[in-house]
């Protein structure tokens, strides 16, 4: 609209104009009809379900009565929720911290071998990252086996009594956030990886000369020159490891007494497994504050980046 | 290159002078080998462990042996897999889904990136924005009122949707599309602009300068696209888990799970086989394609 009436008042002059104008005219209605596909999709089947999710948050469970916050209210009532928030919350920053921390020392490593190996060492190290999560965390699942775990034959060897993987709420917390760190610390490593690779030599260099030794050079040569990277990948990861259904829902299931569910386990357990989908929406809706946050982040760095290119 | 060659003669000069250097190096050399030994042992340690069990038979497994070696290897998991109409068929769903899926992303992101990088027209920075801002919503925020959605829609029209394979084809598009479409724009922006000027002087039409100029400048963008959208689709879990329950309509990841472990009883071998094949083919385009599979990865965050 804005466009069409901006070149109607500019093109009042000549016919050159005006065939410009239709030129201009043409060129706007193609793209709209290139980008309608998207913009549907989008609307119907992201944005739409997105807020008519908070719409059936607020009905009751045969989806007939309307109930207000009474969904939120009845959370707020039931220990488990507030179990849940908990754990999504140690589960996505534990995991998060640490997939960072690994990703950076691997990343470190790689980049210190010769050129020549990186590409192998690389490709081996990205292979958890590449296997599908549901399958990989079956192969977890059997390696945490109550009775065949081949961890507490290890163990055993060492004489160490086994361990209760996914048996007891202390064990089973650590080892979704393990597995978690197993899938997701190669994919920082890759993007680190390629940060470390555009930072100019000749920084490294003149710090050398100027007698920096390695802890030196890291704060004040790679962090810095890394900052993008490590906030846009950690805030990435931040969303989706809070939105983390996979790894969960196959190693334990919420067990043991739903002391490791998450917020996306718990919704599906509630909505499709129990039955009761508002109930399901208004557990996921708790999801939406942190993601909003991360992805206000997220764009606010993107579009910075925008103006300064 | 220069900075290559720099860094290549400049210790040979400096070396005699410099040994402690030299010698630091070698020893910083050292240590990440074997770090990244240690780490590529906790990376490979399950996919070798499930190879190992998946050799195995169902006594030798539940054996008190060391459960790390196969005592006597054999195949028989795979051929009793690979002869079960119904393993087949979770295959042959991924495999439609997720190369239908392809196409579908290809046919929806690839105009749309065009569009919005070179037809600049109202709102199209904003929308371009706002796609990267779909792609940051999670599917665990949208299956359940897409469920009560095509609930609706069942009531409306008589159209079953859920409990069909195909309507993974309707959902994975969202997981997709936008991110696709951000990569997309992104290489398409590196396309320098004389190039489609030019072709439009020469008298070649919008659909044309796409297709026969950007589509082959831009071909490993979406060759890294393409592997985006494949592997997404191959490895989604939650949607089929929740949209399907027919045995006959699951795809591998949801049908291994829901159909392999029945009850308690878990028959460990087969289960490693049939994860292990469903891991295959991301694995093996991963192997063949690796740079672009990177390209694609690292494409979200170093551009844009």
């Amino acid at each position: 609209m804005a466009e069409a009436a901006l070149s109607t008042t500019r093109s009042s002059a000549s016919v050159r104009r005006t065939s410009l104008r239709r030129v201009m005219q043409r060129k706007s209605t193609i793209a709209f009809f290139m980008t309608l596909p998207l913009i549907l999709l989008i609307a119907v089947l992201v944005l739409y379900p997105a807020f008519y999710s908070l719409h059936l948050a607020t009905l009751n469970k045969s989806m007939q009565r309307f109930v207000g916050l009474g969904n939120f209210f009845f959370l707020f009532k039931r220990e488990t929720f507030w179990m849940v928030v908990k754990q999504s919350c140690i589960f996505a920053i534990t995991a998060v911290i640490l997939k960072a921390l690994i990703g950076f020392v691997v990343a470190h490593f790689v980049h210190n071998i010769p050129a020549k190996g990186q590409r192998l060492w690389r490709g081996v190290l990205l292979v958890p990252w590449v296997i599908p999560p549901a399958m990989s965390c079956l192969g977890w699942l059997w390696l945490f086996d109550p009775s065949y775990s081949a961890f507490n034959w290890v163990l055993a060897k060492f004489g160490i009594d086994p361990i209760p993987w996914t048996g007891d709420p202390f064990w089973a917390r650590l080892s979704v956030i393990l597995v978690n760190v197993w899938i997701g610390a190669p994919f920082f490593m890759i993007m680190y990886l390629a940060a470390l690779k555009s930072v100019p030599e000749q920084l490294y260099e003149a710090a050398e000369i100027d007698g920096a030794n390695w802890w030196q050079k890291i704060w004040y040569i790679t962090l810095p020159m890394m900052r993008n990277i490590i906030a846009i990948t950690t805030l990435f990861s931040l969303i989706v490891t809070f939105a983390n259904f996979d790894i969960v829902r196959i190693l334990t299931a919420g067990g043991p007494v739903d002391q490791t569910h998450v917020f996306a386990t718990w919704a599906f357990q509630l909505g499709i497994v129990g039955g009761d989908l508002p109930l399901g929406a208004a557990v996921s809706l708790f999801m939406v504050p942190i993601l909003t946050i991360a992805a206000i982040f997220i764009l606010r760095d993107i579009t910075r980046r925008g103006s300064e290119v | 290159m220069a900075s290559t060659v720099d860094t290549a003669t400049l210790p040979a000069r400096a070396r005699p002078k410099y040994g402690s250097i030299k010698r630091d190096r070698a020893w910083a050399l050292r240590w990440s080998y074997f770090f990244l030994i240690l780490f590529a042992i906790f990376f490979l340690l399950p996919p070798i462990y499930m190879l190992i069990t998946s050799l195995k038979t169902s006594a030798e497994i539940s054996a008190a042996i060391n459960p790390w070696w196969v005592y006597e290897p054999t195949l028989d998991n795979y051929k009793e897999l690979l002869t079960q109409d119904i393993y087949l068929r979770f295959f042959r769903n991924s495999a439609l889904v997720s190369v239908i899926v392809v196409i579908i992303t290809m046919l929806i992101s690839v105009p749309a990136a065009f569009a919005l990088s070179r037809m600049r027209f109202w709102g199209s920075t904003t929308l371009a924005t706002g796609v990267f801002l779909t792609y940051l919503i999670p599917e665990t925020l949208l299956f359940i009122p897409l469920f009560k959605m095509f609930a609706t829609f069942r009531d409306w029209t008589g159209i079953e949707l859920i409990n069909n394979w195909w309507v993974l084809l309707i959902i994975y598009p969202t997981l997709t599309v936008p991110f696709c479409t951000w990569i997309m724009i992104g290489y398409f922006a590196s396309i320098p602009k004389e190039l489609d000027e030019a072709a439009i002087i020469d008298g070649a039409s919008w659909l044309q300068t796409l297709l026969l100029v950007f589509v082959p400048v831009a071909l490993p963008g979406l060759i890294a696209a393409t592997i985006f959208a494949f592997t997404v689709s191959w490895a989604q879990f939650l949607y089929p888990l929740a949209f399907t329950t027919s045995v006959d309509q699951l795809v591998l990841p949801a049908g291994i799970i829901t159909t392999l472990i029945k009850g308690d009883v878990f028959n460990w071998g087969q289960i490693m086989t049939g994860a292990l094949l469903g891991a295959a083919p991301p694995l093996i385009i991963y192997a063949f394609l690796m740079d672009y599979y990177i390209a694609g990865l690292t494409a979200g965050a170093t551009k844009g």
